[in-house]
């Protein structure tokens, strides 16, 4: 399938981030339509619902099915919180959609707004996100001054605020109840469901948290209307999204495809196929939480959200990591094991203690005094950690060890035994041996 | 129960249906039909942390286990507690726990009442696979304030001392630093964990990372016992836990009692002490108790023993109450227990009539006072003698200034002094005492410790200790409970109301009680505010006397 165009067109027009540009090519009129035409919350939400419009932040959960938790009777303020943290290994949509398109993602706030009664909107961005900070900084300006956001937008008296809070460099914070409790001005520590933001999230209020990708994506589905949004890829599982192709391909870049678009086209067409002519191994498909795929099943399945769920993977963020037949899985394992040992939040056990020791086994199996009954613990481990945890990012370093340890076993055992360690010599640590 | 009654669901806990009010947790629930579920965080006292994952149950119809803490029962719930799935989770939680977890329980304090070794040898009991080196962290044996040691290793950061220093004593000395396994409790920067109620987290604290500086290392927890009491420090009548030791008196440098410990009633202190309470028993086993009566002539203490300083008391407050020129006065104690201010007020009425009573609630303390426990009145009993008409309210009873103004123009023939140390109270309480007592025909004295007062004392009269015998105090809130007997007086000394008792005999009159506790069945019958009560009414969670409003 073809690329399409929908966010994407704003990557390749020039100054597309300046409120002029991003107007003159039709930006607002959605935001527009929906103010002064007066739609109720309910239509915005069901027309948003109609068009099948998925959370894109890697979750997947429909965005207007979200919406509609939000009490209605609720007294007191709400809030619209935009995950702007993107920190899952592998993904990088988020920061072309703040750079290019800053505009689009407030006009989608603007909407989604409304379609709850928040009158004060937080853009949560990660720490390192320098430039897009700046940018978007900017397009807030630009818009309060032309009116559209601020105090009675569109002059139709409804106010919205938006505020930007920089985050600190901790991947948990991209976690929903995590970033919320970082934004209250606590340690960014995921909070016990129930309740559910929808329901009591920042400050206590009702609160819906989205992706920027998920919310930039609202204005198209109202300008374009939910049947076309729907209608693209697949049936059920249908839409586009941004698709982050990083590793071993010619053209890493980002993508933007209609769901179910063959994983092979993504790869050796509009990434341009692996570098050097050489053969794919592996892939992992939606950022490093997502189960890593064979290159058979990479070859054979579809991007959309069942054809993934169905091989017992995930679309997670669609940032597509591809490895080729040079690389060492157990070296990419291990990597991966660090990143989640080092970004735990270290409150609840599973995750803090059993990270931290399938990193530590993994590097030590990288350093060759590995044994054969370490592969072994550690899928012990990592099921010990699934689902058991506070927030998903136990799952999300319980997955990767799993289908590693799974997919690419023979390459397991050979650098596992190599080391010829015996169970109680193996005791010691790397630097003593 | 208000107005509205909660709910109740019907709920399968193991196979068994019980009934719960709506809004339980399947914890507490499951706790109230005699079924355990081990956990580290949580805490009733507490908010719900969900950190540890300990109690982790099944609910069928929900694919993931789910915690016991945060869950509350539902109707046509079908819970597990203790299948094989739930079971192999719990092992998993544990093992988490350990892994970096020292090896340290050799010498580690908590040894003996750590849940990290109960619930090992009950749910974990496996051979460690662990091949891996145990993250080390910077503190161990380190003091963070007064009462408390912290050893960051041993800490399963279940946050419970964290929440503690948030929700109740509010003082939020403690947090959790850095991230991951590298996560470590600590006071911040520049705090030191120094609220009045600080040693509270060594109790909540389930393993050995908090423990308590005085009694660290003073004895194995095994080597307790232990007895229900109430803390003798102020008015709340906090109840608590006596710990000693009996049996192997080289343990805890010689001292019976070892510690006190909070005891939960959730009509007075909660799960909680303040630190002034909690270490308000170092009195009893110093080394200047008053082991034996002693009558002191020409400025020499000599133990007479029990019956001769009884009759040389008798003796000479019968010469007093003889001359028309002087009174006898008899200064009552509020830390006193209710029986045996209720034998002072007979025995002295009846077999010395006349006598001035007088009444003084000042302490050598300070009257620090809070909205979470502490009381400004320093004394365990002063509703106590309150209700009984001891208190200067009622018009027969002196201040402590009024008697020194009678001591000062010499009306004061005999003075009775129970467990005052007069020139021991802040200046303006003792002020001119010192010189007061020297004018003072005859002083007795009755009480635990020797002290300046006591020494101004021509007899002296060893009485038992609050621990030492058994006794009944009312709170400012006028609930009456019971302080029971941990063990025997040291040496002669007796309890204050058995001493009152013999006095009351010496002076001539008969009195037989073989018991605290029938002296408070003759209390209850005469004191009106005390009508109706009796030890087992009182139980162990207190009873609030009639008309005590506060
Ligand atoms: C450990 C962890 C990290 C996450 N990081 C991000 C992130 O950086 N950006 C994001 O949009 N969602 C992230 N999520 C998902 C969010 O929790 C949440 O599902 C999402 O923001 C909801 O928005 P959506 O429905 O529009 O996808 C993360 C989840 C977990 C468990
Ligand atoms: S799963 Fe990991 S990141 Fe999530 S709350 Fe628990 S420790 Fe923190
Ligand atoms: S805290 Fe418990 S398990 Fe840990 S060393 Fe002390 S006694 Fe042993
Ligand atoms: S010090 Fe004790 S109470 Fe505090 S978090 Fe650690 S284990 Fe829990
Ligand atoms: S007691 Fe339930 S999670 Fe700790």
């Amino acid at each position: 399938m073809p690329q399409v165009k929908l966010i994407s067109r704003f990557f390749e027009i020039e100054n597309s981030h300046r409120l002029r540009v991003y107007e003159e090519n039709g930006g607002y009129s959605a935001a527009r339509k929906v103010v002064t035409e007066n739609w109720e919350p309910d239509k915005i939400i069901n027309t948003v619902k109609a068009s099948n419009l998925r959370g894109l932040g890697g979750a997947g959960f429909p965005a207007g099915v979200k919406w509609g938790f939000v009490p209605k009777d609720h007294e007191g303020p709400k809030y619209l919180v935009v995950n702007a943290d993107e920190s899952e290994p592998g993904t990088f949509k988020d920061r072309h959609v703040m750079i290019n398109a800053p505009h689009l993602l407030l006009e989608g706030v603007i909407i989604a707004a409304l379609s709850i009664a928040a009158k004060d909107v937080y853009i949560y961005i990660r720490g390192e996100y320098w430039e897009a900070y700046h940018v978007l900084e900017r397009a807030i300006k630009e818009a309060e001054k032309a009116g559209y956001l601020g105090k009675n937008i569109f002059g139709s008296g409804h106010s919205i605020k938006v505020h930007i809070h920089r985050g600190a460099g901790a991947y948990i914070c991209g976690e929903e109840t995590a970033l919320l409790s970082s934004l209250e001005g606590f340690k960014g520590w995921p909070k016990l469901k129930p309740p559910f933001p929808a329901v009591k999230g920042l400050f206590s209020m009702p609160t819906i948290i989205n992706n920027v990708e998920t919310l930039s994506y609202v204005p198209i589905v109202i300008e374009k209307g939910p049947e076309y949004f729907a209608g693209l890829g697949v049936e059920r599982s249908g839409g586009a999204r941004l698709f982050g192709v990083s590793g071993h391909v010619n053209r890493p870049g980002v993508y933007e495809l209609p769901l179910g678009t063959p994983m092979r086209e993504l790869i050796h067409e509009h990434a341009g196929g692996i570098r050097e002519g050489r053969s794919l191994k592996a892939v992992i498909p939606g950022g490093t939480s997502c189960p890593v795929l064979t290159a058979e099943e990479a070859e054979k399945v579809n991007l959309d959200f069942d054809s993934l769920a169905e091989i017992d993977s995930m679309l997670g963020s669609a940032g597509v990591i591809v490895m080729d037949e040079t690389t060492d899985m157990v070296k990419v394992l291990c990597r991966i094991c660090k990143f989640y040992s080092f970004e735990s939040c270290g409150q609840c056990t599973p995750c803090r203690e059993g990270t931290g020791w399938m990193a530590r086994i993994m590097e030590r199996i990288v350093s060759g005094n590995g044994h054969y009954q370490d592969l072994d613990d550690l899928l012990d481990i990592a099921s010990m950690i699934g689902g058991n945890t506070i927030c998903p990012l136990g799952d999300a370093a319980a997955l990767p060890v799993t289908s590693f340890i799974k997919k690419f076993r023979d390459e397991f055992e050979a650098k596992a035994s190599a080391g010829s360690i015996t169970a109680a010599s193996s005791r010691l640590s790397a630097e003593e041996l | 129960m208000s107005g509205k009654e909660k709910k109740t669901v019907k709920t399968v806990i193991d196979g068994k249906e019980y009934a719960f009010p709506q809004g339980t947790t399947i914890l507490e629930a499951a706790k109230s039909v005699g079924i355990e579920i081990p956990h580290f965080c949580y805490h009733p006292g507490l908010s719900i942390a969900g950190a540890c994952r300990m109690c982790l149950v099944e609910i069928e119809k929900m694919p993931k286990l789910q915690i016991s803490c945060h869950m509350t029962v539902d109707d046509g719930m079908v819970i597990h507690t203790n299948n094989e799935r739930v079971k192999k989770a719990r092992k998993a939680m544990l093992e988490f726990h350990l892994v970096n977890h020292p090896l340290d329980c050799p010498v580690c304090d908590q040894g003996g009442e750590c849940n990290l070794q109960i619930y090992y040898m009950m749910h974990g009991n496996y051979i460690s696979r662990l091949r891996e080196n145990k993250v080390k962290k910077t503190k161990k044996a380190f003091q963070i304030g007064p009462h408390v040691m912290l050893d960051q290793e041993r800490c399963v950061l279940c946050s419970r001392c964290v929440r503690f220093c948030q929700e109740i004593s509010k003082s939020n000395e403690l947090g959790i630093f850095q991230r991951g396994d590298r996560e470590e409790i600590d006071v911040f920067p520049d705090m030191q964990l120094n609220s009045p109620y600080s040693a509270n987290v060594v109790d909540i604290c389930p393993v050995g990372a908090l423990l308590d500086k005085d009694f660290r290392f003073k004895t194995r927890a095994w080597y307790l016992e232990s007895a229900d009491s109430i803390c003798p420090r102020c008015s709340r009548g906090c109840n608590i836990e006596i710990h000693y030791n009996l049996n192997r008196p080289w343990k805890n440098e010689g001292r019976r009692l070892a510690r006190l410990k909070p005891r939960c009633n959730l009509e007075v202190n909660d799960w909680w002490v303040c630190d002034e309470g909690r270490y308000s028993f170092k009195f009893i086993d110093d080394d200047n108790r008053i082991e034996g009566p002693l009558v002191r002539t020409d400025g020499k203490a000599r133990n007479t023993g029990f019956k001769e300083a009884l009759e040389l008391a008798a003796e000479s407050l019968r010469n007093s109450a003889a001359s028309t020129d002087v009174e006898i006065a008899v200064l009552v104690s509020p830390r006193a227990a209710n029986e045996e201010l209720y034998l002072l007020k007979h025995v002295f009425s009846e077999q010395l009539p006349g006598t001035r009573l007088v009444f003084s609630s000042a302490t050598p303390f300070e009257p620090t006072e809070d909205d979470i426990l502490r009381k400004k009145d320093k004394n365990s009993n002063t509703r106590g003698a309150e209700l009984m008409g001891l208190t200067p309210d009622s018009a027969q009873v002196w201040s402590l200034s009024e008697l020194k103004d009678a001591v000062l123009a010499g009306e004061i023939g005999a003075l009775y002094i129970c467990y005052h140390d007069i020139t021991g109270l802040p200046e303006e309480f003792s002020a001119g005492w010192a010189e007061a007592l020297e004018r003072i025909p005859l002083v007795v004295y009755q009480g635990t410790n020797t002290c300046p007062t006591s020494e101004k004392a021509q007899i002296i009269f060893p009485a038992a200790a609050f621990a030492e015998r058994e006794g009944t105090v009312t709170n400012f809130e006028g609930r009456v409970q019971i302080q029971q007997k941990v063990f025997e007086p040291l040496s002669e000394a007796l309890p204050g109301w058995q001493i009152i008792q013999s006095l009351g005999v010496a002076l001539g009159g008969s009195y037989e009680y073989e018991s605290a506790e029938e002296v408070f069945a003759d209390l209850a019958k005469n004191e009106p505010a005390f009508a109706g009560l009796s030890y087992e009414k009182i139980g162990s969670g207190g009873f609030v006397a009639k008309d005590a409003k506060a």
